[in-house]
Formats: structure tokens, C-alpha cells, sequence
């Protein structure tokens, strides 16, 4: 029974959840694009280009100028998005994983580096969520996707740290589950507020595009 | 090819853990003994060792100044071990394959005493000599 | 057929000594993963029993269950392990053939009829009435049925027997199951592998004697003393595992240093069974200690489980092409969305009216 679950969440399922996947990514992601803009007709007083790639590249990292936000959420979403980054790229595991699917790959963190990586992403998660209860403005601002969110992307997490360390139940069960909880990630993703590990992209080429356009500098 | 060319290595003889384990275990079934004469036996063979860590555990050891041999149903090998009152016992088929590998923590090893039912198999077959040479 | 004599009679009839005989019980005790100090016991308990009638029926196999068995240790470890069964059928070791083979099997089945235990190796294919293995012009399915009626227990010996095995795997064109797919109403101990390390075999064998009853099993049927640890829990290689050390070939410098097989495909954390402490070939080794990753030959479906050689994080199956059909599909929804929002843009253009001047005039 095990051995099945996990043959079905090493092939089929994950067939499926792949499929969903890519097909949802690429669909959104296009179709914004081809929404397209209004051309401008106003004269150009910088490239479009080069302030859309800045901003990509800018709005990556915490600065002083994000703070309007909330020093706490920038600081403490930075640490999960850069944790959460760290294990999915340089555990020797998901490497393995790539190799097997793109043909790529790279060398791996060592695993001192990982398991931080991920307790500190963990932590930040808890932390980001208990402060959704408790910011009167955040709750105001909530709906069922922000949890739904913050589920899909704490499982993966959780669950891959306990395989990690075999904690709770026999790594035959840990590892059936992890792979099942990031296919419930990649299923739901592209159709909810998760898109945004793509869309975000997209989104900041637009901000700084029109910053660009107009010769903004930022 | 000669064989020089097989590059061979010698794994680093490190402990990982269980060594150190094994012998605080011995220790521990010692102080028991000397205080109630209790005896234990520890199965090697249900123990992860890699080859090197059981050589190092032989060398940890070491050979006191007894050793015995059995020859029955293969040889069996007993010595006692630099610790007086541990003794490892190893047990061996016909074709020379370990079956059974143990350290005993007793006076002698159990095996060595004679069997109440051979002692009594050899009385009669004493008695029948006798009674033939009367 | 004489009702069987008790082992420590006929060992004393053979003129084995009771140190002999102390000697093969502690070899048990290891072999059973029991504590060490049980051999008295053993010895106890053995000499006492009457030595049950055992029947084997071999179906779909490869006859290595059988060799690996022969193999178990030296001729007379095994020739006693031997002695402590009367081994009434089993139609590759008996001297017998043909109907008086046939014959030895039905009388065995008469005379201990609900106390012989039955040993099966190999699947049973179900597909097309059961054709497709046959013995004495009898199908497997037939065989099983009947010798399972008069049987104590069923030991089901082998990946084959105890899961379906190769025969099973995909695509199965026999529709070969496992014993346990067909007998409900037996207990059913399952000694998996492929094949299974002999000493387990002959262990779960002297376990029966001795206690008169099986071994505890896990969800599986597999005796627990035995499978309930994984390859990965016991294995010599683990600290390397956790260090992160792995070989990334089979020739590299990790490989020649002893490093963790993960990335070469090892499935030892997802196997159950006693290689990398019980070992094999008489305790010299097992596989991982010669450099090979376990390929997990003693759970389900080993056999679709993937390449041997793709890491256990690999998909099992081909994820990139389907990925690559998703892209194009993804793109192509995407551009008939957009045509159809097009569509819509354009037509609402259309037909927005015009502000003239005159209809400012009028307001
Ligand atoms: S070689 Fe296999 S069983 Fe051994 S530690 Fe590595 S993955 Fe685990």
C-alpha cells in the first residue's frame, strides 16, 4: 500500500501535477501578457526596458523604501521567500529531481545550510501568519486564499524537513507526503494568489516600465 | 591491467558512534556481573558495523590469556578478551562461514561447560566399556 | 507415513551432541535477530517439538527462492534446519517424480490434513483460466486452493509469492497476484525478497518451531524481527548520507570511499529488510557494501518503481514530456483567450457611440 502511494505520487500523480502545472502557469502568465497596454503616445523620456529590468532585479531585495509596508513583513516574508528558495534550489535531493526532469543541474548546499534555510523560512512563516491574526489591518485584508496560500506553501516545507530528519513517521511515509504536498501546491498555484512566483515579474517589468517610459529614476 | 592499477583505499577508520556505544554497553553488563554475577551476551551480527569499525572494535578488545576451540558442527572460536570476564565467541560452519558472532560477559562462556545430558551419554558409554572389560 | 519423531530424538539418534545442538541454537538466536541469551530457551523448545510435515509448491519462479534456500549456510546447518521439517513435497529437491511425486503430496495432505505448513514460492497467473503455469496438467490456482485447505499456516516465499513479483510487473500478461490475493482465510506470512536472504527464510522456519506459532508481521505479513527496520536505518554508509556525501557515479572518488549511494539510486530508504545486518553469502556482505545501490527487491512493485539507477527523488515516470505537451497547451489556450479577448475589445469599441459636440450641446 505505501510502496503504491508513493509509485503513484512518483509517476501518475506527479504527471498530473505537472501538467496542471505548466498549463495554468504558462496560460496566465501569456494571457497577461497579451492583455497588453494602451500604447503611449506621449515622447518617450527613457527606456522602457531598462527601468522594467532594474525594478525585476531591484525589488528582490529589502530596502529602506519598502518599509511603508511594514518593516516586520518585509524582513520576515524576505527570510521565508530566500529559505524557502535555498531548499528548493541547493538541497542535493531536489537537485537530483531537476537533473531527472530538466537536465540541468548544479552544484548542492551542504545540508547545515539547508536545514537553517529552512528552520529560519518555518519560523518566518509562523510568525508571518501569527501576525495576520493579530494586525487588525492585515485580518481586515485576508480572505480564504491568503490561508489557503500560506497552507500549500507551509506543507512542502514541514514535511520535507521532517523527511530531512526523520521525525514523526518512517521516511517511506515522510517522503509519499512531501511529494503529495508540493503536488497540491503546484495543482492550486496557478490558479490562485500563488501565480505571483511568476506574475510578480511580470507585474514590477510594468512598474518600472512606466517609470522608465517617463524617466523616472528609482 | 595489473592489478596495481585497481586503485584500492583504505576507508578512514573513524567511529561513527557505534563503537563507543558497544563498549559503554560492555561496561555496563560488567559492573552488572561483578554485582550480581547476572550474565549477557551481545549479538555482533545484529549490529551495523563496517568493516573497519569491527576491526577497530578487535583492536579495542584485544586477546587475554585464555583461548578455547570447539570443533563441532564447524569450529568455534573462544578467547577471552583483554578484559577478563569478556569473551568473544565466534561461532563457525563447516565451510569456515561466521554463523554466529558474540561477546559473552561471563566467567566462561556457557558453551565451554559440559552438558549435564553428554556427561551423562559418556557415563553410560564408559560403563558399557567397563562392562565388556570385566 | 509414521507421525514424525521429535527433533532432539532424532538428532541424538544421529549422534549430535548436545553442545552441537547449543552450538546450532545460538547460530538460531542470531539468525531470528533474537536476543542472544535465548539459545537455552531454544534449545528447549526444539528439542521438544515433533517435526511438522511441510509441503512447497513452486508456481511462477525462477527457482532462486529454492537456490538461495540450498545456500543457507553450510550443509549441515541447513540439513539440520532441514531435519527440523519433514519436507513431504517439493518438486525440485525430491528424489521422487512424476506421479509418485504427485502421490507424496496428496498423502502428506491426508495424513497432517490442518497441521502442515505450506510453502509457496513464486506468483499464481489468474489470465486466461490459469494456463499459463501449469503442473501435472493442474493450474496453479487449483493447486494453491487445495493444498491451502488442509494448511496450518502459508509461508509465501519470495517477492513473486508474497507480492507478485516480476511476473506481476508491468505489463503482467499472465495476471500473476500473490498468494495472499487468492487465500483469505489462512494466516499468511510473507518472506519477501528476490530473492529473500536464506537465513531469514530458515529464521521464520525455526521461529515457527520454536514458538509454535508466527513471528509478529508488520502491515505487510512480513515477520517483523526481520523487515521491520529499512535498508537506510541499518546501513554502514549512513553517516555519509548525512553529511551529505554522495557518489555521483560508479567510478568516481566518492564511490571509491565508501560515500552514500542515494544518487546512484539506492532504495534503501524506502526497503524494508535485514541485508545490511543479517548479510549475505554466509555473512561476507550485502549489496551496498559492494558498491551497488538496493534496488528494494522485497517491497511491492519493486520492479515499476523506476529506473534502479534514477535517485529516489526522480519521478517515476516521463514528467518532461508531459511538461513539454503542457507548454504548448498552456500557449495555446493562452492565445485563443487572447483572441477571443481581442474579440470582445474590438467589439466593444465598435459599439460605444461617439460624443459629438452636438450632444454636449444639448445637455
Ligand atoms: S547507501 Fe542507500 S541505504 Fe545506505 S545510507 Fe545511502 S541511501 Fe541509505
Amino acid at each position: 500500500m505505501e510502496q503504491e502511494l508513493l509509485l503513484w505520487v512518483r509517476g501518475t500523480g506527479l504527471q498530473i501535477a505537472a501538467a496542471v502545472f505548466v498549463i495554468g502557469m504558462v496560460y496566465r502568465m501569456l494571457h497577461i501578457l497579451m492583455l497588453g497596454r494602451k500604447k503611449s503616445l506621449a515622447a518617450p523620456r527613457g527606456s522602457e526596458w531598462s527601468g522594467g529590468l532594474r525594478t525585476m532585479w531591484k525589488r528582490s531585495f529589502v530596502t529602506t523604501k519598502l518599509s511603508a509596508r511594514g518593516n516586520f513583513t518585509v524582513v520576515a516574508g524576505f527570510i521565508f521567500h530566500i529559505g524557502f528558495f535555498i531548499t528548493l534550489f541547493f538541497l542535493t535531493q531536489h537537485i537530483d529531481l531537476f537533473r531527472a526532469v530538466l537536465g540541468l543541474h548544479w552544484p548542492a548546499m551542504p545540508r547545515g545550510v539547508i536545514d537553517m534555510a529552512a528552520v529560519l523560512s518555518i519560523a518566518a512563516m509562523v510568525a508571518l501568519l501569527v501576525h495576520r491574526f493579530i494586525d487588525p489591518v492585515k485580518r481586515l485584508l485576508s480572505d480564504y486564499q491568503d490561508y489557503l496560500s500560506w497552507i500549500l506553501s507551509f506543507l512542502p516545507l514541514l514535511t520535507g524537513f521532517m523527511l530531512l530528519r526523520e521525525i514523526g513517521f518512517e521516511y517511506i511515509t515522510l517522503l509519499t507526503m512531501h511529494i503529495a504536498s508540493v503536488e497540491l501546491l503546484l495543482v492550486i498555484a496557478p490558479f490562485t494568489k500563488l501565480a505571483h512566483m511568476f506574475s510578480t515579474f511580470i507585474a514590477r517589468w510594468y512598474n518600472g516600465a512606466v517609470n522608465g517610459f517617463k524617466g523616472i529614476e528609482i | 591491467m595489473s592489478l596495481d592499477d585497481i586503485s584500492i583505499k583504505v576507508a578512514d577508520l573513524h567511529s561513527i558512534g557505534s563503537l563507543d556505544a558497544l563498549l559503554n554497553e560492555i561496561a555496563s553488563h560488567l559492573t552488572r556481573f561483578i554485582a550480581t554475577g547476572e550474565t549477557a551476551m551481545i549479538d555482533l551480527k545484529s549490529l551495523p558495523f563496517s568493516p573497519a569499525e569491527y576491526e577497530s572494535l578487535r583492536t579495542a578488545l584485544g586477546r587475554g590469556e585464555v583461548s578455547a576451540r570447539l570443533e563441532t558442527i564447524g569450529d568455534s572460536e573462544l578467547y577471552e578478551t583483554h578484559y577478563s570476564g569478556v569473551w568473544w565467541v565466534t561461532h563457525y560452519n563447516v565451510e569456515g562461514d561466521v554463523i554466529a558472532d558474540l561477546i559473552e560477559i561471563a566467567e566462561v562462556p556457557a558453551i565451554l561447560h559440559s552438558q549435564p545430558e553428554d556427561v551423562r551419554d559418556g557415563l553410560e558409554r564408559l560403563q558399557h566399556t567397563l562392562s565388556q572389560t570385566k | 507415513m509414521k507421525e514424525h519423531e521429535t527433533l532432539e530424538q532424532r538428532l541424538h539418534e544421529q549422534g549430535v551432541s548436545r553442545r552441537s545442538f547449543l552450538k546450532f541454537c545460538a547460530a538460531m538466536a542470531t539468525m531470528m535477530a533474537l536476543p542472544p541469551g535465548s539459545a537455552t530457551a531454544i534449545a528447549a523448545a526444539l528439542a521438544k517439538v515433533k517435526r511438522p510435515s511441510v509441503i512447497w509448491l513452486s508456481f511462477q519462479e525462477c527457482t532462486g527462492c529454492t537456490e538461495s534456500l540450498t545456500r543457507s549456510h553450510s550443509p549441515t546447518l541447513e540439513s539440520m534446519i532441514f531435519d527440523m521439517v519433514s519436507l513431504d513435497y517439493h518438486h525440485t529437491l525430491q528424489a521422487a517424480s512424476g506421479f509418485a511425486a504427485e502421490q507424496a503430496r496428496e498423502d502428506a495432505m491426508k495424513e497432517f490434513n490442518g497441521k502442515y505448513l505450506l510453502l509457496v514460492d513464486g506468483s499464481i497467473p489468474l489470465k486466461d483460466g490459469g494456463v499459463y503455469s501449469t503442473i501435472a496438467g493442474r493450474t496453479n490456482l487449483d493447486l494453491l486452493e487445495e493444498a491451502a485447505k488442509g494448511a496450518a499456516a502459508i509461508v509465501a516465499v519470495g517477492s513473486c509469492a508474497a507480492f507478485g513479483g516480476i511476473p506481476n510487473a508491468n505489463p503482467n500478461p499472465t495476471g500473476a497476484v500473490a498468494v495472499s490475493d487468492i487465500i483469505k482465510d489462512k494466516p499468511i506470512i510473507n518472506i519477501s525478497g528476490c530473492p529473500p536472504i536464506p537465513a531469514v527464510i530458515t529464521g521464520v522456519l525455526a521461529h515457527y518451531l520454536t514458538f509454535g506459532a508466527l513471528p509478529a508481521l508488520d502491515n505487510l505479513g512480513r515477520p517483523k524481527a526481520f523487515y521491520g527496520e529499512t535498508i537506510h536505518d541499518r546501513c554502514y554508509r549512513r553517516p555519509m548520507y548525512e553529511q551529505g556525501k554522495f557518489a555521483k557515479t560508479f567510478d568516481d572518488e566518492g564511490a571509491r570511499n565508501g560515500w552514500c549511494l542515494y544518487e546512484l539510486g539506492c532504495k534503501g530508504p524506502t526497503t524494508h529488510n535485514a541485508c545490511a545486518t543479517t548479510k549475505w553469502n554466509g555473512g561476507t556482505g550485502f549489496p551496498i557494501e559492494a558498491g551497488h545501490g538496493c534496488i528494494g527487491c522485497s517491497e511491492p512493485k519493486f520492479w515499476d518503481a523506476g529506473s534502479f539507477y534514477a535517485p529516489l527523488p526522480a519521478p517515476a515516470a516521463d514528467v518532461t514530456t508531459v511538461a513539454k505537451a503542457a507548454v504548448i497547451a498552456g500557449a495555446v489556450a493562452a492565445v485563443v483567450a487572447g483572441a477571443i479577448d481581442r474579440g470582445k475589445k474590438t467589439k466593444a469599441q465598435q459599439s460605444r457611440e461617439k460624443l459629438t459636440v452636438d450632444d454636449l450641446k444639448g445637455e
